[in-house]
């Protein structure tokens, strides 16, 4: 569903931001960006919202090629992804529903759909007694499952997640991510950049890891045998099929303080 | 309601300052322009009163048979030209002299006037190149000892006319330019203000036309009012001076409704320069 082959950016200044990355996502699949701060997630991402544009090779989304995408395809795309940021990006002078309902109502969706709608996703994310809260009477986890009402409103195909829960606290970290677990389940596929280690080695999705612009370990949509490092550096309970159904995360899930033992060890022998 | 309207309405209701502060600066630009359109017109309305009294006078021979008077005043009247042709006699000549200059009534003895044609020229013919070509017509007549026609004063009034026209003209074009610029920053400000909602949108997948859409109409509307301001404006000041200076003529219906669309188109195409500059900068 999202396939990079060889891309590469550039910007004027400096070298390249993503250096020769190829990877390919498919539909349903959770999987972690990470790796450290200016080492190209987030240029990942907006490769895959078309916020920015390979200098070479090519994005392939939904179908959608980087290299033939007019404005109004770019459009066209989005509407099938969803997405959210570490900053949460609402607007203030709107109400949670209001909020939602505008991702809808910008793109033409007939005014008597947008009231179900807006209320399903807003039930989904578990807002639905704060409907009418505006951003600053919310704390900061619910403000962020505003915005992921948002990014669901449209029933993306992906949703893209860019440091979901760097501005969050532990406890809201776990919502949220628990949150992004149950929307994935349901079938959206979800890519989320974090840094945030302790999630990753928590949970045994595919991580895909950066390195200043290259993608320097892929664990795989299966956990390959290249992976076997990586899961020993992770103490807990044996991986969870990323597609079960709904799944309550207890906290004891959740090694709270598990060793540093960074994926980015097994980086020298990644494909 | 349209959301486009909604989010145009929206953008006042946001900043009621700052669109009142447009919409002023816009009717203050059209109220200059109408008030030199008041101006224009009402120079334009002086002008024609003045030209239609604009006419050639040819002096005839003492001695000339008047049927030989008679024959070439049917002549000039069927010129395509000409207006009326009127014979004025020696007698009535000297009757007019003495109503209009009565204190110098004694001077004027019988016979000291020429009797004379006085030839009022159509509209559309009262240019100065036309007067002189009918003048000279009328010279040919053998009987007609002088003709004068007021050359100098013809070619004055057509150059006022012209000049008034180009003022006219150039200054309306630097008053549109002004409130061009002027929504054109109003709306640079709109988008800036929206920049996050615009980020939002295209975000979500709405058309870059969706997205312009609310500012062609904040510009539009705000242009519109801007228009019907200034014709109020203009009325205003039109009654003030009609109460205490002169007597004016204010625009037909057909001109202030033109007028306060020019004014709304205005709008638009300020908006419509600036929106597509500044939505790249988001």
């Amino acid at each position: 569903m999202i396939r990079f082959t060889h891309v590469t950016k550039r910007y004027p200044k400096g070298g390249p931001a993503i250096d020769d990355v190829s990877f390919h996502v498919n539909r349903g699949e959770f999987v972690f960006l990470t790796g450290p701060s200016g080492a190209g997630k987030s240029t990942i991402l907006k490769m895959v919202y078309v916020e920015e544009r390979p200098s070479a090779g090519e994005v392939k989304v939904a179908g959608f090629s980087s290299a033939a995408m007019g404005a109004g395809t770019v459009s066209k795309l989005r509407r099938r992804l969803g997405v959210v940021f570490q900053d949460f990006r609402l607007l203030e002078d709107r109400t949670a529903e209001q909020n939602v309902a505008f991702a809808l109502e910008v793109i033409g969706t007939p005014e008597s759909a947008v009231a179900p709608k807006v209320a399903r996703v807003l039930t989904q994310v578990g807002l639905a007694g704060k409907s009418t809260a505006f951003p600053h009477e919310l704390s900061g986890g619910e403000q962020q499952r505003v915005a992921i009402a948002r990014a669901l409103v449209n029933d993306p195909l992906v949703l893209l997640a860019d440091e979901p829960t760097g501005n969050l606290d532990e406890r809201a970290t776990r919502g949220v991510f628990q949150l992004l677990r149950e929307i994935n389940a349901t079938g959206t596929a979800v890519m989320m950049a974090t840094h945030d280690l302790s999630l990753v080695k928590a949970h045994r999705y595919r991580t895909l890891e950066m390195h200043r612009g290259k993608l320097v370990f892929d664990s795989g949509a299966e956990f390959p045998a290249s992976a076997d490092e990586f899961d020993t550096a992770v103490p807990g309970p044996a991986p969870e099929p990323a597609l079960q159904g709904r799944l309550p995360l207890a906290d004891a899930e959740r090694p709270a303080d598990a060793p540093d033992a960074a994926p980015a060890d097994g980086a020298a022998e990644a494909p | 309601m349209n959301l486009a309207v909604r989010e145009a309405l929206r953008a006042f209701q946001r900043a009621p300052m700052l669109s009142a502060l447009s919409v002023t600066t816009i009717a203050f630009s059209l109220f200059a322009f109408g008030l030199f359109g008041l101006v224009a017109l009402n120079l334009r309305n002086a002008l024609q009163q003045v030209e239609e009294r604009v006419e050639v006078r040819a002096f005839i021979a003492e001695g000339t048979l008047p049927e030989a008077v008679a024959a070439a005043i049917g002549d000039i009247a069927a010129f395509p030209e000409v207006q009326r042709v009127e014979m004025v006699s020696e007698v009535q000549a000297l009757d007019r002299a003495r109503r209009e200059l009565g204190e110098f009534e004694d001077v004027f003895e019988a016979g000291i006037l020429p009797a004379s044609l006085e030839i009022r020229i159509k509209d559309g013919f009262r240019d100065p190149e036309s007067v002189k070509a009918i003048a000279k017509r009328i010279e040919n007549y053998d009987f007609i000892d002088d003709i004068r026609y007021g050359e100098e004063w013809v070619e004055k009034l057509y150059r006022l006319r012209t000049i008034a026209s180009a003022a006219g003209v150039s200054l309306g074009i630097v008053f549109a330019l002004v409130a061009v610029i002027i929504i054109g920053s109003t709306i640079r400000m709109a988008v800036l203000a929206r920049s996050r909602e615009i980020r939002i949108m295209r975000l979500v997948g709405a058309t870059n036309g969706f997205i312009r859409a609310p500012f062609l109409i904040e510009g539009f509307l705000k242009g519109l009012l801007g228009g019907v301001l200034a014709l109020l404006l203009t009325w205003v000041t039109y009654q003030f001076v009609g109460q205490y200076v002169v007597q004016a003529t204010y625009f037909g219906g057909g001109m202030a409704v033109l007028g306060v669309l020019v004014g709304a188109l205005i709008g638009l195409l300020g908006s419509a320069i600036s929106v597509g500059r500044h939505l790249r900068r988001v």
